[in-house]
């Protein structure tokens, strides 16, 4: 059981933090905390997914400048060495793209799919969480407030307001 | 895990730290010194992102979380209030009670999901290691996260500038752009 | 804001030099960690420091609220219209081998990612910069002895 909990300290951990984060959007009437709680529980999901990427002795996912075709010591950006040489390489430019890949088959890297996913997510989420502090800045210019209850009342009292009249 | 990793002594240093920022953030009612340590809070986690080798990641959020979100909720703050109203007691144990369930649940899965690093996970087995093997021979840059994101996955990531531009449009239908609180914003 | 002088000393020499990391953050995203995101936000973050300082009307001489609208739309049309050139010249959407003869060495894919990031970096940058002006451009009406 310990062993099964420390192999996955990772899941607990994250675990823990979402459900600070979730305490933070039930326990407070406040809509710019409860924004904020949301960002907390939001930044642990990446941590889950980045974690779950992870591999022992990995890197990061950033291959060796290899020589596809190229000649080693020409970056290959360089559409110069293209022109200069391609023909004589040409011939021989299987035999380096093969040891390119072989080495890059040796290193271990971590996996690059929940970056990608991540790396986006993060910039989508600043963008939506303008959005609701968007909302919450109209809600305070229209109801003087920003805490839910008193919206509530302020609600309550227009309809009661609207009945009785 | 067959021998001790001495990295992990920064990954749990990390942690510890995550959630000492976390817990200070939920019982905080001054909310300046909430939105700052959410900020430090997303500093944190960058710094775990580059000891877990998402580089990119962590260029993101430290960029992101720590620079601009901080600002735009700075900014948010200045415009509503500064200080949470403090709430009833039951709904402290109300939201106890959730996050007990919740976590209960969560903690339950916990047993089912793959060991921390493990290179034969479901997640690291298919999909993800065939970008690697893939991308110099297809796309020819070595970053592979570049490539996924601009090319193998471009469709997604056209999405999300999409939404990226939409929650811009949003924001500037809700507030302006050019608004100050002039004559004619209130109705 | 005459007072903060060391703040506007130092932000004069670093703001030009975090446009330039953001732009080398950018077009050396193939190589190295790094991209259109990334290079937005930080860019973004430039003018949010010069707007901190020098005041928001300064930074919309700067960055002019239509330059903001006019990149945010460029941005989204840049990322779809390189999908619908691959589609005219007879590949998938997004699929940029179709872009460049030179198969061998992936230029086509090359070319694809470079437009790409950038309509990302135009997006990106803009509606950051949009964000950041409807919030501060915004008068607040709490009195500042509440704080």
């Amino acid at each position: 059981m310990i062993e099964l909990v420390a192999e996955r300290f990772n899941f607990i951990i994250v675990i823990i933090l979402m459900m600070t984060g979730l305490y933070a959007v039930v326990a407070t009437g406040n809509l710019v905390k409860r924004l904020v709680g949301l960002s907390l529980f939001q930044t642990s999901v990446f941590l889950l997914y980045i974690t779950i990427g992870k591999v022992f002795g990995g890197q990061p996912p950033i291959l060796p400048e290899y020589s596809g075709g190229y000649d080693s010591s020409s970056s290959y950006d360089g559409d110069a060495g293209l022109a200069a040489g391609h023909g004589a390489e040409a011939a021989g430019s299987a035999v380096p793209q093969g040891e390119a890949v072989q080495q890059t088959a040796e290193a271990i890297y971590s996996n690059p799919l929940p970056h990608v996913l991540i790396l986006t997510a993060i910039v989508v989420g600043v963008a939506t969480l303008a959005v609701g502090l968007a909302l919450v800045v109209r809600i305070r210019e229209t109801y003087g407030t920003i805490e839910d209850e008193a919206i509530n009342q302020a609600d309550y009292a227009v309809e009661n307001a609207r009945r009785n009249a | 895990m067959t021998e001790f990793d001495w990295t992990q002594l920064l990954d749990y240093a990390l942690m510890g730290m995550l959630l000492a920022v976390g817990i200070a953030i939920v019982r905080l009612r001054n909310l300046f010194a909430a939105v700052m340590l959410m900020g430090v809070y997303s500093l944190l986690s960058a710094a775990w992102f580059v000891t877990l080798d998402a580089v990119d990641v962590a260029f993101t959020e430290a960029a992101v979380g720590a620079g601009i979100s901080t600002v735009l909720m700075l900014a948010a703050m200045l415009l509503t209030a500064r200080e949470a109203e403090p709430v009833k007691a039951i709904r402290h144990w109300a939201a106890l009670i959730v996050v007990s369930v919740a976590g209960a649940a969560l903690f339950y899965a916990v047993g089912d999901m793959p060991v921390y690093g493990d290179p034969n996970s479901p997640a690291n087995s298919y999909v993800g290691m065939d970008y690697i093997t893939s991308t110099p021979n297809e796309i020819a840059i070595p970053n592979v996260v570049t490539a996924v994101l601009a090319s193998y996955r471009g469709f997604d990531t056209f999405g999300e500038t999409v939404v990226i531009f939409a929650a811009g449009l949003g924001v500037m239908l809700l507030l302006g752009l050019n608004s100050g609180k002039k004559k004619g914003d209130e109705e | 804001m005459t007072p903060h002088l060391v703040l506007r000393v130092v932000s004069k020499l670093l703001i030009p030099l975090i446009v330039v990391f953001g732009l080398y953050v950018h077009f050396h995203g193939d190589y190295s960690p790094g991209g259109g995101f990334q290079a937005g936000v930080i860019v973004a973050a430039a003018v949010i420091l010069y707007a901190l300082i020098f005041g928001i009307d300064s930074a919309k001489r700067a960055v002019p609220t239509w330059f903001v609208k006019f990149m945010a739309a460029l941005g989204v049309l840049l990322f779809g219209g390189t999908g619908v050139a691959s589609l005219i010249l007879g590949a998938n959407f997004l699929d940029y081998d179709v872009l460049h003869p030179d198969l061998a060495h992936h230029t086509g894919q090359h070319i694809g990612i470079i437009l790409v990031e950038l309509g990302v970096l135009s997006t990106v940058f803009s509606v950051m910069m949009a964000i950041f002006y409807a919030f501060a451009g915004r008068a607040p009406d709490i009195p500042e002895g509440e704080w």
